[in-house]
């Protein structure tokens, strides 16, 4: 194995022995997840942050009666898992990326043969489990601490299912496009907490969605997180709710439509403008 | 270029240079950073390109790795044209980039594992480990290595891939004198292994040290190729000066470049009877033949330093703005 002659038997040999797709993908995955279980910071925002939340506003308002037989804490819950996909997939990737960036470790990854795909595709894979434990402890926590029904029938879940990978797959393409936009990673922050709070009172999270002024209503509409929260809201509220959202039903054919608009907006924005390097640094 | 840029075809480009450059260009506005470079790097050689900062170095070496695209001119690396990288291209590369390795918080050998993984034929990640003395940093996170173990870090992770061409940028700016020996160590041993190395740096003992030839690049533009020894012989001649006056009462002054200054002195001893005029017999060191070689005009390099701020200004209006 230790002969001489290096390059010739590497390149001959190159053919064969190539890694999978799949095995890149998940290398990346879980090496990611090793990095993040290993930054407190990242751990705390992710993971705390949400159930910290939750109980604050469940001690609040949360026993506040909302109609359709819901209190505030049932109706939080959901709106927190919504914001829980936006926060991992949206923004801590967006800024993780973006000081990436900063820190040549995007420009070593372009460098290496590990394909552009598989970076990609280990992202999504992990944002995908850190989304999956953080909303079971949110959902631990309040089935324990406040007793919150969790859905036991299939449909519930298969609604859950496709919202949870529509949303999740919609922030991640829109992180990725998002961290382009920050010159430097230390801005990133600033650049994308101030769109994610935002969208958290407009969209149903902080507030209920039709105590806001219509005006408020119609501008949330437009961005995806309205819809993310209203499609949890399917899943862990009862039925008999449905009569109570501004459009008086669900509408998960419209939620369907508008974050997949938004995943190809958000992919069509990443393949022209995403970058390796620091802007000057080409 | 009569060789085509297909891969398989190994064992005609082993006998092929490395690296082939022809009137290379990069501007950035309306200045030359890269200013019609040609170069010859053969397979198999330790390369150095020396220079001063902002000189072109590097610009021209991540034009040759892949990073940017080169305004005009011929680039071919491996038999690839560098502005379209592939990924088996990339398998038979490594890559030292000029800053540290990140802070990411894993160990020196999860970092060199996942690495290894991206190559159809790595090393073993103990062995890379052992060989460039991190063996008992193997399970240490990477954020509590010292510069110069994230520099072996680095190496590590540029050479486990096996590849046939490494690029080192200036990979040991910042060392102190005993941990710049051992590196160049470890880069003679992977030498001794048939990879061919392109090394930039602005110490000129280094590019002598290790270099088979070595190009001295200003201002985005070759100013001398050669070997170190060939550099040195540069040094070895003596300048003799000395004046004239003739008959007319005029002052000629003359300088001779030469090896033998001894026999030129023999001359000028026999053709004058008495004193020679301002008679002086100098001989230029290493360093001052390289700095005539760059600074030819120290304006000029002055202007050169920001001659890689184009990725800096970003960063310049942000702050005031």
């Amino acid at each position: 194995m230790n002969q001489a002659s290096t390059a010739t038997p590497a390149a001959a040999s190159s053919a064969r022995r190539r890694p999978s797709m799949a095995a890149l993908v998940w290398e990346r995955a879980v090496l990611e997840t090793k990095e993040f279980s290993r930054s407190r910071e990242q751990m705390l925002f992710i993971f705390m942050f949400p159930i910290l939340l939750l109980i604050l506003f469940a001690s609040i308002m949360g026993g506040n009666d909302i109609g359709g037989g819901v209190d505030f804490k049932q109706y939080f819950l959901a709106g927190m898992i919504a914001s829980g996909i936006m926060n991992t997939g949206f923004q801590s990737l967006g800024i993780s990326l973006a000081i990436d960036r900063d820190d040549d470790v995007l420009k070593r990854i372009h460098g290496s043969p590990l394909p552009a795909s598989a970076f990609f595709m280990g992202k999504i894979v992990h944002v995908l489990m850190v989304s999956i434990i953080q909303i079971a402890l949110l959902l631990l926590v309040s089935a324990l601490l406040y007793d919150i029904p969790i859905p036991t029938e299939p449909a519930a879940w298969l609604t859950f299912a496709w919202v949870f990978l529509l949303g999740t797959a919609a922030s991640t393409v829109l992180g990725i496009a998002f961290s382009s936009l920050a010159r430097r990673g230390r801005s990133a922050p600033a650049v994308l907490t101030p769109i994610v709070l935002s969208l958290q009172f407009i969209s149903g999270v902080f507030f209920v969605f039709t105590q806001l002024p219509s005006w408020l209503q119609h501008i949330a509409e437009v961005f995806p997180l309205k819809w993310l929260a209203q499609g949890m809201r399917s899943v862990f509220l009862p039925e008999s709710f449905a009569a109570q959202e501004a459009a008086g039903s669900w509408q998960h054919p419209a939620t369907a439509i508008v974050l997949a608009i938004w995943f190809v907006l958000g992919l069509a924005v990443t393949i022209k403008t995403f970058r390796w390097q620091r802007p000057g640094d080409r | 270029m009569s060789q085509p840029p297909s891969e398989g075809t190994s064992l005609v480009s082993m006998t092929d240079p490395a690296i082939t450059v022809r009137d290379l260009r990069k501007t950035y506005g309306d200045l030359n950073a890269v200013d019609g470079l040609d170069l010859t790097i053969e397979t198999g050689e330790i390369f150095a390109i020396l220079g001063p900062n902002g000189a072109g170095k590097s610009t021209t070496v991540e034009i040759l790795e892949g990073f940017r695209k080169r305004t005009s001119g011929e680039a071919r690396v491996l038999g690839l044209d560098p502005a379209h990288p592939t990924r088996e291209w990339r398998e038979r590369l490594g890559i030292m980039l000029q800053s540290t390795s990140t802070n990411a918080p894993l160990t020196v050998h999860e970092m060199v594992t996942h690495q290894s993984h991206l190559f159809p034929n790595p090393r073993g990640v103990d062995e890379t480990i052992a060989e460039v003395g991190l063996e008992e940093k193997a399970n240490v996170r990477s954020t509590a290595l010292s510069g110069g173990q994230r520099r072996r870090l680095d190496v590590a992770l540029a050479v486990v891939g096996r590849p046939e061409l490494m690029f080192l940028d200036e990979p040991t700016t910042g060392f102190d004198p005993e941990a710049r020996r051992q590196f160049w160590q470890l880069i003679e041993s992977l030498k001794d292994g048939g990879t061919t190395i392109v090394l930039t740096t602005h110490y000129l003992d280094e590019a002598e040290h290790l270099a088979d030839r070595l190009a001295v690049i200003s201002r985005g533009k070759l100013v001398a190729l050669d070997t170190p020894a060939g550099l040195r012989a540069r040094a070895a001649d003596a300048v003799v000066a000395w004046s004239e006056t003739g008959a007319d009462g005029t002052v000629a002054s003359h300088t001779e470049v030469t090896k033998t200054p001894t026999a030129t002195l023999r001359g000028l001893l026999a053709a004058h009877a008495g004193e020679v005029e301002d008679l002086e017999i100098r001989r230029p060191s290493l360093e001052d033949v390289y700095l005539d070689l760059i600074g030819r005009d120290s304006e000029d390099l002055v202007a050169e330093g920001e001659a890689e701020l184009p990725g800096r200004t970003t960063a310049t209006e942000e702050a005031s703005s």
